[in-house]
């Protein structure tokens, strides 16, 4: 290898972004822009995405210091949708909690908390319709039980038990509900995105008025997909919302390598021509703002939003994941935007609809709630070496209809468990 | 244990003292002993860098060698491997991380109409000399997501090799064979052995690479030739043809079962070592080949194919063929679907009926 430098000229030089704190570091977020709540405009929805370039580089906000929802984006929920948004984003937290610890009980083999960020997805559920369709990452855990899934259905899936609904065939946490309007999780990032692009083209192209909404990683921004659904869904002018988690980590690697040192991610919409939005994502009401204001926009065939929701992970990425190994242990506390459901309730508070003795009551009612489910969920099993999962049922869901090398298969694995001397469970 | 092969123009001193490593130990040495002889090699993937890796492989480089050598990278599989073949053109040697093989999916068409064709379409201008590095196989209860071989898939592409290494011996001999070959590589390295052997038996307890001789691995510079396989045990009644995880899990049945096989790891599966397998079956007249890959046009087929062509009228029984099924790689029947000891035993019954 030669260098081939020109000696009148300056040498180039290589830039490898860096995080501004690593494990020791004392943490100082002040360079965190945090605009005050209310002061950003709320351009019509019918308006030209060029209008409104701002929104993707500053933050919409609604909840104030002192709790109170303020200017143009407040959604002016009733109390009851806001008692019953609270209780969603705690019951996350209170289910993520009691799954981590069974994963640490060797219950499952495991599991991704969204502690945090439990009010992106649970906000931006209440503000869809219950039959728009979801295309989620795996941290969007809120959707389901925004939407009223068992948590005891979840925990079978979990558990990979005789009752989970997805056979064991597919990791925790991976859930998938047609009838929820849930799409099936994969474990390959960002492949979720151009498909939700081609569920809404399909509605649209049918005169249907459901739209769909999607949600990735600000790392998973970086993958082909990402920029393949950004340009169909401003081709077809898509009724989909694009929603970007930015979380600021992407297990070990900060934002700053998914593009964050020089620019937003919202900003991503202005050079495809979509609508851009930036939203405090610790703030539950500005995302349900956002998204209504989004889900406006594509059942008014003006097409995609997309919105960067700037939200904190709170925890380890997953629970094979210990986050003290790169980054400060200050970051959490220090996060400058707060506690998602702890905002909530202050403004619940603020506006005399909640307190807090009802709010601890509600928290032990919920942590009640997911130990029943959990006792339930274990009767149907644990994970435990797949003895729970009927043997003949590892063949089933590959085809429609199993070819005779699946058939052949399938029996020489029968034969393989009578000559182990050591049934496994069958079919019912 | 296989011989070192050490290049002329080291020595054998370069290969330094012998110490115990693990899978995941031997590789990271691997990377820093080329990293410090050769200033063109370069180290890329997701969550490499500062962190050193999801399964620690590149712990310490970035720290001994500078982030412009050592670097995390947006999380595009197609980009990483498209950006290390423009860095290949430059003059670079990278080694680019794909943190799962199940993950490089959206890296093939680089790989596969890119860095597999650059020397035939530009006529030897320019060339693709990088080390794809990626754990795979299952057995971890990963799910079909963090589970699956899909070396086959390479194997068809003419114009990339393909290296899988058994022991850490070999992973370190192996990885420094590759990054100093010039032509792309993918080195699929088995995450179920990282830490220890496997003999199949899930439920035994795990063991570590401290009591195995190829847990034994010089500190210093020596390589494996691409393209030599390995007989990890001499046998007379069966030749049985196999390559990571699973070289381990026969070599254990074999055992179990007492029988003689010949055991052949084939460390690479592109380019072969044709002569080895040919004189190894020609020997015994029977043959048998083992993956945890699914089945249909699974590299076995070509193994099969190749054995039938070369050695049909020294064979006493058609070749066998041990896989996993031919179904994504499930989560909780995992044992199910992996291809143990019940497998292979039955298999081999089979081959040495008559
Ligand atoms: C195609 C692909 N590449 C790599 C991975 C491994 N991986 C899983 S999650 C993850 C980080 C994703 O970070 P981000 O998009 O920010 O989402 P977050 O985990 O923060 O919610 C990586 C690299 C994967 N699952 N799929
Ligand atoms: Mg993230």
């Amino acid at each position: 290898m030669t260098v081939d430098a020109r000696p009148n000229l300056p040498p180039l030089s290589l830039h490898v972004p860096e995080p501004k704190f690593r494990p020791g570091d004392t943490v100082d977020f002040a360079a965190v822009e945090v605009p005050p709540a209310g002061a950003q405009p709320r351009p019509d929805t019918a308006a030209d995405p060029a209008s409104f370039h701002e929104l993707a580089y500053t933050l919409v906000r609604v909840l104030d210091d002192a709790g109170q929802a303020v200017g143009p984006w407040n959604p002016r929920l009733t109390p009851d949708t806001l008692r019953q948004m609270l209780r969603d984003m705690a019951l996350v937290r209170a289910f993520d909690e009691r799954m981590f610890r069974a994963q640490r009980q060797g219950k499952t083999s495991f599991y991704m908390k969204c502690l945090g960020e439990e009010a992106v997805a649970v906000s931006a559920t209440h503000a869809l319709s219950r039959d728009d369709m979801c295309f989620p990452s795996y941290r969007q855990q809120g959707i389901l039980i925004a939407r009223g899934y068992a948590l005891e259905r979840m925990m079978n899936q979990i558990y990979s038990n005789t009752a989970d609904e997805l056979h064991g065939k597919q990791l925790p946490i991976m859930y998938s509900s047609r009838e929820d309007g849930f799409f099936s999780i994969s474990g390959n990032l960002t492949t979720q995105y151009p498909q939700a692009v081609g569920w809404a083209m399909a509605s649209a192209a049918k005169g249907d008025t459901r739209i769909a909404a999607t949600w990735c990683g600000e790392g998973s921004t970086a993958e082909g997909d990402f920029h393949s659904a950004l340009t169909f869904a401003t081709v077809y002018k898509a009724p989909v919302i694009f929603n970007i988690v930015n979380n600021q980590w992407a297990i070990s690697s900060f934002s700053g390598f998914a593009g964050a040192e020089a620019t937003t991610f919202a900003a991503r919409a202005i050079g495809y021509g979509i609508a851009g939005l930036r939203v405090d994502g610790n703030d539950a009401l500005a995302v349900y703002a956002a998204t209504s204001w989004a889900a406006e926009r594509a059942r008014t065939n003006q097409g995609p939003t997309l919105i960067e929701h700037f939200t904190y992970r709170a925890e380890g990425h997953s629970t094979s994941d210990d986050p003290t190994q790169y980054r400060s242990a200050g970051e959490p506390t220090a996060w400058p935007l707060g506690d998602p459901v702890a905002r909530l309730k202050d403004h619940l508070i603020a506006i005399g609809e909640w307190d807090e003795e009802r709010h601890a009551a509600q928290d032990r009612e919920l942590a009640e709630l997911v130990k029943v489910a959990q006792k339930n969920a274990e009767k149907n099993g644990i994970l435990g070496h797949g003895l729970h999962q009927p043997l003949d049922s590892l063949f089933d869901g590959v085809f429609e209809e199993m070819p005779w090398h699946l058939k052949e298969q399938r029996q020489q694995m029968l034969d393989e468990e009578t000559a182990s001397g050591r049934p496994w469970a069958r079919k019912k | 244990m296989s011989e070192a092969i050490v290049s002329e123009e080291v020595g054998v001193s370069e290969a330094g003292a012998n110490t115990r490593m693990n899978m995941i130990q031997a590789i990271n040495s691997a990377m820093e002993v080329m990293m410090a002889r050769d200033p063109s090699v370069i180290v890329m993937g997701e969550d490499v860098g500062y962190f050193g890796g999801v399964f620690r492989a590149t712990a310490g480089l970035q720290a001994k060698f500078g982030k412009t050598r050592v670097f995390d990278t947006p999380i595009t599989e197609c980009g990483i491997i498209g950006v290390a073949i423009g860095m290949g053109a430059y003059g670079l040697r990278p080694v680019p991380e794909i943190q799962f093989a199940d993950y490089i999916y959206p890296a093939l068409d680089q790989l596969v109409s890119e860095a597999a064709r650059l020397r035939y379409r530009s006529a030897g201008q320019f060339t693709a000399p990088l080390t794809v590095r990626s754990p795979f196989g299952g057995g971890i209860f990963g799910g079909q997501t963090h589970s699956q071989s899909p070396e086959g898939i390479f194997t068809h592409v003419s114009g990339v090799k393909t290296v899988i290494p058994s022991t850490p011996y070999d992973a370190k001999g192996l990885l420094i064979a590759s990054i100093e070959d010039n032509d792309p590589v993918i080195f699929f390295e088995p995450k179920r052995i990282y830490n220890g052997p496997f003999d199949g038996h899930w439920d035994r307890p795990s063991k570590n690479w401290s009591g195995h001789a190829g847990g034994e691995v010089p500190e210093g510079y020596y390589r494996i030739e691409l393209g030599k396989a390995a007989i990890v045990r001499p046998g007379e009644a069966v030749t049985i043809l196999a390559y990571g995880t699973m070289v381990h899990v026969v070599q254990s049945t074999v055992e179990d079962m007492g029988v003689d096989a010949e055991i052949i790891d084939l460390r690479t599966l592109v380019p072969l070592d044709i002569e080895t397998i040919e004189a190894s079956v020609k020997k015994t007249g029977r043959c048998m080949v083992v993956h945890e890959a699914t089945r249909t046009s699974g590299f076995g087929s070509e193994l099969v194919s190749l054995v039938q062509e070369r050695c049909f009228y020294h064979l006493e029984a058609p070749v066998e063929r041990v896989t996993g099924f031919d179904t994504p790689y499930p989560h909780s029947l995992e044992w199910a679907y992996f291809p143990g000891p019940v497998r292979i035993g039955q298999a081999l019954k089979k081959l040495l009926k008559d």
